[in-house]
């Protein structure tokens, strides 16, 4: 359990006012200065101490990525991009930080910036977060006003613009490269790498990508320093994290944990327990829409943190867990996400492009009991050919629900093919 | 320099070099769809996927860097399933529909599936549908096929630099679309139908007229610019069916013109298959080629040689115009001209008529000045060049002369002829811009030479050329010379390096015609010339030896009907002074002849024979007229000398010399795909005019 005392988002819920003065109370922008006069390799070692993993999904080590930049922005400027296109379906926790948080977002901005040697910032949030828009800006506004952006921001010495651009509602731009052609003003489609965004990024310039939430936890782990922060959750999984409860659970929403924590506790004390009690559990999705379910017996010891949940062949992706009990298709529910990743493919590779469609068309047909069963090892394999060769990561995502859903409930998309076969024969 | 294995075979490659091409070049195989050696690197057909160690996952190799140490692998298990894969994806939504698709037989989805993809699909399914788009008279669609390997786009963007292709659409829904339906605006639109690795781009005037197999191929060259592109003619018994490019690097690249590509059905309408002879009632009667001979032959006996001119036109090969510069000596008549468009323009000294800095060359350039000329039209492969070396390095492009929409930045200073002056007196900035370049090249269109001041421009332009070092020999920058002459014609060079032009006392083409509507020339023998106004000539006795009945023909009172350029094997030398040869694809129609066949036989009948009789003799004696003839396929460096006259340049602006790019020669003007071209182009030109 988090103690209160370790809790990094303490007004992840909105009771408290958002506005730089309620921030500010809250211990937002404290000494910020002091921070920055530390220097960028101060603030990277602290980060590379916590050990702190990006939280949109990939879970890559945030301060291995800042050391990949450029030591010295020497001819051409390094940029910071926050990627604010929240998305993943089961996930909404960047979402509440812009809402009631965010000063933590822009605090985290500069701060992150001055370790990679930017002076542009760039927020791309998604299109349908429009009164999320409204606010960020307003305190992006109240910060500039106060002098903690722009130039000397926060009296640092670092000059440090925050810019606010809106996506148009497409999925794939919450990747990370994908979000850089879209920002400058092309087709939102993933660029190959390598090159890395930290090489060439934005612009063709050194160029860091980071999640709300990453961004968030920066001036908190920074002033109690990285050991703290280290020393919650367990090693290689460490610090607090949001997760997101949705689906069949009595008291959905947001809440800050502890890394690791086990996600029987998670949805019993946090959210409220399954509806109908835990015996009611069929499945749970613990990441976002991209993660592989997880059956009620893994449910049971199961740990939430990277390593715990790779183990199990699933992912901690955003922290979405979706609760699904008795009363749910799962075959529906997972075609219904393919559905979705089909809608949501930029159409650029082949694998992505002509597997997503192919998944969903045998998923909504297995869901309606036709097809036969040797269909579930075709479509087991079409997720293996989809996996892997696609430019980005939404193929993967796109195969591993399905594969999930195969390996958990293969028995019963079987027994389903049985039934509507019996009721055609009669 | 990195050291890397594929497939446990090491090597060495240059910094920068990809995987894909690291592999190529051990000669191991690595199937492609999106990838194209001349576009950039889009790596999203997936097919190129391979096996690296310490990579989780599979990596396209096009868009892999060959990096110290690697290793790859391109046999295993898992390469396999991977190429099986994405050949099953790409296939689950194509229409397989190759028996009517008329790039079956040389597509690349149809081998690659054979060489490494599944014998059977699996996909049960209904597949995907795709409205066919109208991209004009030129190329067909079948939207189904595409497998969106993105090529097309890529090409109209950065080669042609027409941005109108795109994909439209997102997921299974993406569609390779111009969005308003229109006609590609680019003169090099055709390639996007070699690009098209399927059958979902093809040749409009092609489509379902053969396949592949029946067709046979020989190399040649393209004669309706001065580019002189290695074309290949496909045939089919006593027609050509297709032209396609074939790679040069130096010259086209893999690229050709509309032109070179489309207007082959002109060959086919309005040709010459039978010599004529003028009757007394003035209409032209059908006559056997003896009979043809003995009225030319009676006519020329009373004659001096000195009543007897030539003209040459633009599509005749060298061995035509030697056989003709030997035949009129031998009549002992010095009015002998290549330049039917009257280019001030001498024989000598070789560079003052050559695109000297060669076509490969304008991508060393750092600065290019173009005078009176409009590259896009009259060469669309140079000005493919240009765009690409704009491309790689910006190269700043500047004009004088109409301003041309070329699909790069021109600064444009006006149509000013005596700017030209005000640069070499260094009162213009462009004085400035030439003089700050290390590599800064001139271009000088026929738009300056065909003026009256021709000659007392090309003279301001060679003194701007050594002012300003744009011809030098450093030891910063080397050998270096910047000072181009772009040609329109293709016989024009190899006229000129021949010597077709005036003789001691000789009439330059003005003056021919002059000097017959004086009756002072007795008779005038056109070949192929039909670019000019002939009515000076009314009066005279005409012989016209050419292909098509076109502009020369109505006024010649004997026709000797010639061979066009696909029809003999010929010699051409470009702009650049490249001597290429081209191979006899198809036997010239009815009693039509290669054309120095036809002045040999002549020369006999007039009691004066050539010294030769086979082609191999001609070809001697081309060397043996300018000794450059002995070797083809390069360029060699012509020695800078002086040249150009006094004179006094006027105030005249430069003009267009090409009214519409689709129609230049007697073949172009003959074709129906050409006609449409253009009909489409003044459509397009009107309906913009009444929007703006």
């Amino acid at each position: 359990m988090l103690k209160d005392s370790d809790r990094i988002f303490t007004n992840l819920h909105g009771t408290q006012g958002w506005t730089l003065k309620d921030a500010q109370k809250r211990g937002d922008w404290d000494k910020t200065k002091t921070l920055i006069a530390k220097g960028p390799e101060w603030i990277i070692q602290e980060v590379m101490t916590s050990e702190l993993r990006g939280r949109s999904g990939a879970g890559f080590l945030t301060g291995k990525k800042w050391s990949f930049m450029p030591k010295e922005s020497k001819d051409i400027p390094h940029y910071l991009v926050v990627n604010a296109d929240e998305s993943e379906p089961g996930t909404c926790k960047d979402r509440d930080i812009l809402r009631y948080e965010p000063h933590k977002l822009i605090e985290g901005a500069l701060l992150a910036a001055v370790a990679i040697r930017a002076h542009i910032g760039y927020v791309y949030i998604r299109g349908e977060f429009h009164h999320e828009t409204e606010r960020l800006k307003i305190a992006i506004q109240e910060a500039y006003d106060a002098g903690l952006l722009g130039k000397n921001a926060a009296g640092s010495g670092w000059d440090f613009d925050l810019h606010i651009h809106r996506g148009a509602g497409a999925y794939i731009c919450g990747e990370e490269t994908a979000l850089l052609e879209s920002l400058e003003g092309r087709k939102g489609m993933p660029r190959l790498k390598p090159p890395f965004p930290t090489v060439v990024g934005l612009y063709g310039c050194p160029t860091t990508v980071h999640n709300v939430e990453t961004l968030a936890v920066i001036p908190t782990l920074l002033r109690r320093r990285g050991a703290w922060f280290a020393s919650l959750g367990t090693p290689g999984n460490t610090g607090t994290k949001i997760f997101c409860l949705s689906g069949h659970v009595n008291k959905p929403g947001n809440v800050e944990e502890i890394m690791g924590i086990p996600l029987k506790d998670l949805i019993e004390r946090h959210g409220g327990g399954v509806r109908g009690g835990w015996n009611n559990l069929l499945a749970v999705i613990p990441g976002g829409s991209s993660v592989s379910l997880l059956p009620k017996d893994i449910c049971e010891t199961v740990a939430m943190d990277f390593s715990s949940l790779a183990s199990v062949k699933s992912a901690l992706g955003t922290g979405g867990v979706i609760v699904m009990d008795k009363s749910t298709d799962l075959i529906r529910t997972i075609a219904r996400f393919s559905k979705f990743y089909m809608l949501e493919s930029c159409g650029q590779c082949t694998p992505c492009r002509e597997g997503t469609g192919w998944m969903w068309r045998m998923l909504t047909r297995l869901a309606d009991g036709k097809g036969k069963p040797e269909d579930i090892n075709l479509l087991e394999d079409v997720t293996h050919a989809v996996e892997g060769y696609s430019i980005c990561g939404l193929g993967d995502a796109a195969a591993w629900p399905v594969q999930g859903l195969i390996r958990h409930f293969r028995l019963e998309i079987e027994q389903r093919i049985r039934e509507n076969h019996a009721e055609t024969q009669h | 320099m990195p050291k890397l294995s594929i497939d446990g075979q090491e090597i060495i490659v240059p910094e920068g070099m990809t995987v894909l091409q690291a592999a190529t070049l051990l000669g191991i195989e690595i199937p492609v769809f999106c990838y194209h050696p001349k576009l950039s690197i889009a790596g999203n057909c997936r097919m190129c996927l391979v096996e690296m160690e310490d990579h989780p996952k599979p990596v396209a190799s096009c868009a892999m860097p060959a990096c110290e140490g690697a290793v790859v692998h391109t046999t295993t298990p898992s390469v396999k399933k991977a190429r099986q894969s994405i050949l099953e994806f790409l296939l689950i939504n194509h229409p397989l529909d190759c028996p009517i698709c008329d790039q079956g037989g040389e597509c690349d989805l149809q081998d690659i599936s054979v060489a490494y993809g599944r014998d059977a699909s699996r996909y049960a399914l209904n597949k995907r549908i795709v409205p066919d788009k109208e991209f004009g008279p030129l190329i067909e669609t079948a939207m189904n096929r595409c497998i969106q390997c993105t090529r097309c786009v890529r090409f109209a963007t950065e080669i042609a630099g027409v941005p109108e292709l795109g994909a439209i659409g997102r997921g299974e829904s993406m569609e390779i679309a111009t969005y308003l339906e229109k006609t590609i605006t680019s003169e090099l639109s055709g390639n996007l139908i070699d690009v098209c690795p399927v059958g979902a781009l093809m040749s409009k005037p092609y489509s379902s007229q053969a396949r592949p197999w029946e067709l046979s191929h020989t190399p040649s060259i393209d004669v309706q610019d001065a580019v002189g592109s290695a074309i290949r003619l496909d045939t089919r018994g006593a027609e050509v069916m297709r032209v396609l490019p074939r790679q040069n690097d130096d010259v086209n690249e893999a690229w050709i013109s509309d032109k070179a590509r489309f207007s082959y059905d002109g060959l086919k309408y309005q040709r010459l298959d039978q010599p004529y002879i003028r009757n007394k009632n003035g209409t032209l009667v059908l006559a056997s080629w003896e009979k043809a001979f003995e009225v030319i032959a009676d006519h020329f006996r009373p004659l001096k040689g000195h009543q007897i001119a030539a003209l040459v036109g633009d599509l005749v090969e060298a061995e035509a115009m030697v056989a003709l510069k030997d035949l009129m000596e031998a009549l002992g008549s010095p009015h002998i001209d290549c330049r039917q468009d009257g280019a001030k323009i001498e024989a000598n000294p070789r560079c003052s008529y050559l695109f000297n800095t060669t076509i490969a060359g304008i991508e060393r350039a750092d600065f290019c000045l173009l005078m009176g000329t409009n590259p896009r039209w009259e060469a669309p492969l140079i000005n493919a060049r240009l765009r690409k070396a704009y491309l790689a390095t910006a190269l700043p492009v500047a004009t004088i002369g109409l301003p041309h929409d070329l699909g790069y930045p021109v600064a444009s200073f006006g149509n000013d002829p005596f700017i030209v002056e005000k640069i070499l007196k260094g009162r213009h900035p462009l004085s400035t811009a030439l003089k700050e370049a290390n590599y800064p090249m001139m271009i000088i269109g026929q738009g300056v030479l065909r003026r009256e001041d021709g000659a007392a421009l090309l003279q301001v332009a060679r003194k701007i050329a050594e002012k300003y070092e744009v011809v030098h020999h450093k030891p910063s920058t080397g050998h270096w010379n910047g000072f181009n002459v772009l040609h329109t014609a293709a016989s024009r060079v190899g006229g000129l390096d021949l010597g077709l032009t005036p003789g001691p006392k000789g009439y330059a083409t003005h003056e021919i015609l002059k000097a017959a509507s004086a009756g002072k020339l007795k008779a005038v023998y056109l070949l192929g010339v039909d670019e000019i106004d002939l009515s000076p000539l009314e009066s005279t006795f005409v012989i016209y030896q050419g292909h098509h009945g076109d502009r020369g023909a109505s006024m010649a009172d004997v026709i000797l009907p010639g061979a066009a350029y696909t029809e003999k094997s010929g010699t051409y030398v470009n702009t650049e002074g490249r001597i290429q040869r081209s191979l006899q694809a198809l036997c010239p129609p009815g009693e039509a002849q290669e054309d120095w066949r036809i002045l040999r036989a002549l020369s006999t009948t007039l009691g004066i024979p050539l010294p030769y009789n086979t082609l191999e003799e001609v070809r001697l004696r081309l060397v043996a007229v300018n000794a450059l003839f002995e070797e083809t396929d390069t360029v060699q460096n012509a020695l800078w000398m002086p040249f150009g006259e006094e004179g006094k340049i006027s105030s005249d602006p430069f003009e267009n010399i090409i009214e519409s790019f689709y129609m230049t020669d007697s073949i172009s003007r003959h074709s129906v795909t050409m006609a449409q071209c253009r009909q489409d182009n003044v459509t397009r030109e009107t309906a913009h005019a009444r929007n703006a």
